[in-house]
């Protein structure tokens, strides 16, 4: 078992290094250094450049230098914590982008809570009603859900929120709000605020996670060990939580951890309708401005995410399966 | 007097499955008793209802499968001091398949093993683990005793080292071990009725007959009665006293087993019996039955093996069923060949 997770451990590390070298390779591919386009712009801008602005920024980048040193410069700044300049906000990337990460992460997490909690439960009633009533009903739904755009939804549901529930919406917070300092009220607010982006970001994830809970169960539920669990009088809730769901929720944990990166990219288009504060909009903006510390900052944070998300799916697989622990 | 020492009676049992391709006749009339003790083998070449006849048994028939008719009927003892032997009836048919009454008796006193030991242990859980479920399930033990009672079980079938097995998971053993653990959960709770579907056919012939020794031995010991489902005429021979003979849902013939080998009524039985090799016979060609097994849902009217039945008697056997009638004691034919009036 600690080998496995040494081992998991090791790859996780090594994808890491990887991913930071082709991350970087990327933001080197336009022509011309990183100081020659921030040159340009200042000047386009009309501002005077000063020698001293250019050298300091070439000696912090090593632009210099060799490509495998200012790698290596950039690599040490980025794992304590400077990912550099971003030239369109003309501030440090840092600064820029932590609060919107810590909105993200807190409508992701909610979201991904929300589509397993609605998600797995109708998926085995599903499966254990196929063909009833019920199981159409959700069907259906979960087709719409699976196929409506979610820009389109989150329109749709702006518009009942505003007419029906009177509530503003867009943003995370009601504008009497945004400034104000920390309060229950404003954390009611908030969560106000977090209803629409959940279900509308969470609509097709949770459909497709219940065709999926109900086609893996209904595969279990032929097998012939749930068969014998029934002939040993087990009563079927038992049967059906203890044996079936059990078995038929592997496919649905690996793919739990290659949801995690979405945490930082997910609902990019939703985010930009309802006007939120994630990371989306910004890392979609950076790249066709060609910020590249920005987006270079982004797309390793979204690499981690993802190999931080499979070593956590492999964890727990191997927790819910012997036979990967056991390998 | 007969009648008292059964431990299971199945009477015209019809278990249908309602396909949107039509109504598939699974088991379509199905009588047979099991005596208590002793080995009942059911046999019939595939697809005749014999594993469903079991799980209508048990009550664990798939959907779309029901059972629409007729009657199991389980002698439950109650009391065993030698001089009486006293027994409830309870109809098993007339029990709701998921109700208590129903769980307290499937896995305690009838108890199933399965065809394909590959697949019939829980990947998840330890031996040990489903072992314990069914002994904590109908006894009233902790977990220290029932894990002792496993440990003990798998001892009993045979198992070497079980205080390691005991914590294995399926997928560490052979297949033959697996479905010696399927024999340990099945008597765990010392069921008056096993019935195995077809044990050891996923096996290799040496493990096969190790298994076979395992459970007769086990069978002499505990005094269990088993059902012992089976397509191989040299299984039945070995383990049984009683067999009965499934076509196409319907059991054609009930007899003791010498009977059912030496002096066979029903025109399948004897063209089953002339299609198996014998030693010491004069070295001819094997006769297989004509003809083919007919669709399932398209079974022909009257009686289901005419067609392919030598002594077929156009107007009679295409057009009625024959009933099931006693021509001997303990000894059952569904052929027109035996009418009662005929006798």
């Amino acid at each position: 078992m600690l080998g496995y997770i040494g081992r998991r451990f090791l790859y996780m590390i090594s994808t890491l290094f990887l991913v930071s070298v082709v991350g970087f390779l990327i933001i080197n591919l336009p022509t011309g250094t990183y100081v020659d386009f921030y040159i340009q712009r200042l000047q386009n801008e009309g501002t005077h450049t000063s020698l001293e602005q250019i050298e300091a920024i070439t000696k912090r980048f090593a632009l210099d230098k060799p490509l495998y040193w200012q790698y290596g410069k950039w690599l040490f700044g980025f794992v304590r914590g400077d990912f550099g300049l971003s030239f369109e906000f003309n501030k440090e990337v840092k600064e820029l982008i932590w609060e919107r990460i810590v909105y993200t992460v807190i409508i992701s997490l909610a979201t991904l809570i929300f589509t397993w909690v609605v998600a797995i439960p109708i998926g085995i009633y599903s499966a254990t009603h196929q063909y009833t009533l019920g199981d159409h009903i959700f069907t259906l739904v979960g087709l719409i859900g699976l196929s409506a755009p979610s820009f389109l939804l989150a329109l749709v549901l702006m518009v009942i929120a505003q007419r029906s529930f009177g509530q503003s919406v867009g943003g995370l917070y009601s504008p009497a709000f945004v400034d104000a300092p920390w309060s229950w009220a404003k954390l009611a607010d908030l969560l106000k605020h977090l209803v629409v982006p959940i279900v509308v970001v969470g609509a097709s994830g949770t459909a497709s996670l219940v065709r999926m809970m109900r086609g893996n169960l209904l595969d279990i539920l032929n097998m012939q060990y749930v068969q014998a669990a029934r002939a040993r009088g087990l009563s079927e809730s038992l049967v059906i939580l203890k044996h079936a769901v059990r078995n038929a929720i592997h496919p649905l944990i690996m793919l739990l951890g290659m949801s995690l990166p979405s945490i930082i990219s997910g609902a990019t288009v939703v985010s930009i309708v309802l006007s939120l504060p994630t990371t989306g909009p910004m890392y979609f903006r950076a790249l066709q401005q060609q910020d590249m510390y920005l987006a270079v900052t982004f797309l390793v944070f979204m690499a981690i995410m993802l190999v931080i998300g499979n070593f956590l799916a492999d964890l727990l697989l191997a927790w819910v399966d012997p036979r990967i622990r056991y390998e | 007097m007969a009648e008292l020492d059964e431990v299971l009676r199945v009477d015209e049992l019809r278990t249908y499955f309602y396909t949107q391709e039509g109504t598939v006749r699974a088991v379509d009339g199905a009588s047979f008793a099991v005596k208590r003790g002793q080995v009942l083998g059911i046999v019939g070449e595939s697809g005749c209802g014999k594993s469903v006849a079991a799980q209508s048994i048990l009550r664990i028939v798939p959907p779309p499968g029901r059972i629409v008719g007729g009657q199991i009927i389980y002698h439950r003892q109650v009391a065993a001091d030698g001089a009486s032997n006293l027994s409830e009836m309870l109809n098993l048919t007339e029990m709701h398949p998921r109700g208590q009454e129903m769980r307290s008796i499937r896995g305690s006193e009838i108890s199933m093993v399965f065809q394909e030991p590959m697949t019939s242990l829980d990947p998840v859980y330890t031996v040990g683990d489903q072992i314990m479920e069914a002994i904590t399930l109908h006894q009233n033990v902790d977990r220290r005793e029932a894990r002792k009672r496993a440990i003990e079980m798998l001892e009993q079938v045979g198992m070497p080292r079980p205080g390691e097995i005991v914590d294995n998971y399926p997928h560490q053993l052979s297949g033959g071990m697996r479905q010696r653990v399927m024999i340990a959960i099945a008597l765990s709770c010392h069921p008056s009725l096993l019935i195995a579907d077809e044990p050891t056919t996923a096996l290799d012939v040496t493990t096969e007959a190790q298994i076979l020794d395992l459970m007769r031995n086990l069978q002499k010991q505990t005094g269990t009665a088993i059902v012992y489902i089976t397509h191989n005429l040299g299984v039945i021979a070995e383990m049984c006293d009683d067999v009965a003979v499934m076509y196409l849902g319907k059991v054609v013939e009930q007899a003791d087993v010498d009977s059912i080998f030496y002096d066979p009524k029903h025109p399948y039985t004897q063209a089953l019996l002339r299609s198996i090799p014998r030693i010491g016979q004069a070295r001819k060609r094997l006769e297989p039955i004509k003809g083919i097994v007919p669709d399932p849902y398209a079974i022909p009217q009257g009686c289901p093996f005419w067609p392919r039945c030598i002594h077929a008697m156009p107007g009679l056997c295409d057009h009625d069923q024959p009933e099931y009638v006693p021509i001997a004691p303990g000894h059952s034919v569904r052929c027109h060949l035996f009418r009662q009036e005929a006798m």
